[in-house]
């Protein structure tokens, strides 16, 4: 099991997991709150400044996940794999513009998730259903590609064991999170980002002055994946488009990816709680200028693949091209320092996924359709256990799921949640939606993306739309039939239920509102 | 104004035809990566006017 395990890799893996495993359980000190208020545990009392927002934020959307799964489609493909830098510069205009005014109305209103705002605006508990079941359904894969992107590393360590056995290690790593998640709720992942951030970019710079040196400039690293990728795309008979640049038919799959995925990414219930949790809405937009240092970085781990390329790395997996690379180029030591970065930076954003789920739950699913007359404390006991339930069956997926479902699930969640983004988005501007017509229109995005998706053979992402030679992704393709179906049903049924929200709870609360 | 100076870097990033080619290289970069890399710290910088112009 352990015969050819890295131990110098593997004692600096360990020390810096149990570093952040204290931090998890000493979190719930920080900043002082009653943890059995499901606004202090599931949203920190909504108030981290600037720098912790950016810190929360930036660990909460730049997953573990991302640092294997960008560079592997580079690696695979090439350019087409690109499409995360496009989508990374969608989003933030998008955070600046809408999230500040959510922001304020969660904030009047005591709104924990996007479910709880549609159901104030709109006064209707189906929409507010519909809206939160997606949150959920999307982001259980998801929790469960974190734990596919810590194996990869755990792996690359040199750890072997069959059957069940060769989980262990993840599901110590993976029960030692749930058990500080429980006792310090949004805390935890706050604190332990800070750590996990600074690793991330240490291991960054590092791979972007390291490996050139050793493979002779950024223009031999391009010059060699090229060749590698031209190679592929012709041993394939010209069936998988592989190369630097975009094949012409690939060109409206890779925009309609950036753009649908950026509808999708905001909609998440861990990017609402990692967004809300902020203090103001001026932190937001604070954020929305200071969060693109993340893309930069991203932009530059995707390049990652290449460089695996031009390093020689082999690999029938392409997500684990990232940790070949690191164990070719780097020291022992310095390679458990990568890996460990990789690793904690896939426990942030499960935590944050799973205590945004768990609020969805409990807000928008038990506490209107089971149980109305629940407390806080109420609250944040269900919230807590059910972040348990909502790891327990990330990692049964794992143990018990080929992991080609999460993937395909994952791709498929990112087009589900776009389809909330009009009864979310829209209603911070206007009321003139009819909450049974978004919901008519996100009931047609789910199910033509989700039909646009099958194949008997896999899920597919693209598809054509008029005729053969465009391809677009599903879920914009749905988003489209999504907002025409809202737009013409609004304009037909008549929209008098209640509107619990005003236009001035849309604008900035005053300073002296604000928590410290 | 303000909606049209944020959209800018994203529109940007719809021209795929334009910036789709490997000609003119930037520190080894063909330009497709170090054109699409630049447009982040732009639409930050895009971003920090009109928070500014807000501001005043």
């Amino acid at each position: 099991m352990i015969d050819h395990l890295n131990w110098a890799a593997a004692a600096v893996f360990l020390g810096f997991f149990l570093l952040v495993t204290v931090l998890g359980f000493v979190a719930a000190h920080w900043k002082r709150g009653d943890l059995n208020d499901l606004n202090e545990w599931g949203l920190g009392g909504r108030r981290f400044g600037a720098w912790i927002s950016w810190f929360l934020i930036g660990g909460d959307l730049y997953t573990a996940y991302t640092v294997i799964a960008v560079p592997s489609v580079l690696y695979a493909v090439g350019a087409y794999g690109f499409f995360a830098v496009p989508y990374t510069i969608i989003i933030y205009p998008l955070l600046y513009l809408t999230f500040p005014r959510l922001w304020a109305v969660a904030h009047r209103k005591n709104y924990l998730t996007a479910g709880d705002y549609v159901l104030g605006r709109y006064g209707n508990r189906w929409l507010e259903l519909a809206v939160a079941f997606t949150g959920i359904l999307a982001t259980m894969p998801y929790i469960a590609l974190q734990l596919v992107g810590m194996e990869h590393v755990i792996d690359a360590l040199g750890f072997e064991g069959h059957g069940l056995m060769s989980h262990l290690p993840l599901t110590i790593a993976f029960v030692i999170l749930a058990l500080y998640t429980y006792r310090s709720g949004l805390r935890a992942p706050a604190m332990i980002a800070f750590v996990k951030d600074i690793m991330i970019y240490v291991f960054v710079l590092a791979a972007i002055i390291v490996v050139p040196m050793k493979l002779g400039g950024y223009g031999a690293i391009f010059d060699a994946a090229g060749a590698a990728l031209a190679k592929k795309a012709a041993a394939s008979g010209g069936k998988i488009a592989a190369g630097l640049l975009l094949a012409p038919k690939q060109m409206f799959p890779f925009i309609s990816l950036a753009i649908g995925s950026g509808l999708a990414l905001l909609m998440y219930p861990h990017s609402m709680t990692g967004v809300l949790s902020a203090r103001s809405g001026n932190t937001i937009r604070v954020n929305a200028i200071a969060l693109p240092t993340y893309s930069v970085m991203l932009a530059l781990i995707a390049l990652m693949g290449y460089m695996a390329l031009a390093a020689g790395v082999h690999v029938t997996n392409p997500q684990d091209a990232v940790p070949h690379l690191i164990l070719a180029i780097f020291p022992d030591w310095f390679v458990g320092f990568c890996f460990a970065a990789i690793a904690i930076g896939a426990l942030v954003p499960a935590a944050i996924m799973s205590i945004g789920a768990a609020n969805t739950f409990t807000r928008n699913i038990w506490k209107p359709f089971i149980h109305p007359a629940m407390s806080a404390q109420e609250e944040a006991v269900l919230a807590k256990l059910m972040s348990l339930i909502v790891k327990v069956g990330a990692l049964a997926f794992i143990l018990f799921v080929p992991t080609k479902f999460a993937l395909d699930l994952q791709l498929l969640g990112g087009m589900w949640m776009a389809q909330v983004f009009p009864a979310v988005i829209f209603g911070l501007y206007s009321r003139w939606f009819s909450g049974w017509a978004l919901l008519a229109g996100w009931a047609t995005g789910m199910v033509i993306g989700t039909w646009l998706a099958w194949t008997p053979t896999a899920w597919v992402p693209v598809h054509t739309v008029f005729g053969s030679s465009f391809a677009v992704y599903n879920g914009v393709t749905a988003f489209v039939a999504n907002v025409v179906v809202a737009i013409t049903l609004s304009a037909l049924l008549p929209n008098t239920a209640n509107d619990e929200t005003r236009a001035e709870d849309y604008a900035d609360l005053p300073e002296t509102q604000l928590a410290q | 104004m303000k909606y049209l100076l944020l959209m800018l870097p994203s529109l940007a990033s719809f021209l795929v035809p334009f910036y789709n080619v490997t000609e003119p290289r930037l520190f080894g970069f063909p330009f497709f990566y170090w054109f699409l890399v630049v447009l982040i710290p732009l639409s930050s910088l895009v971003t920090y006017l009109v928070y500014k112009g807000e501001k005043r």
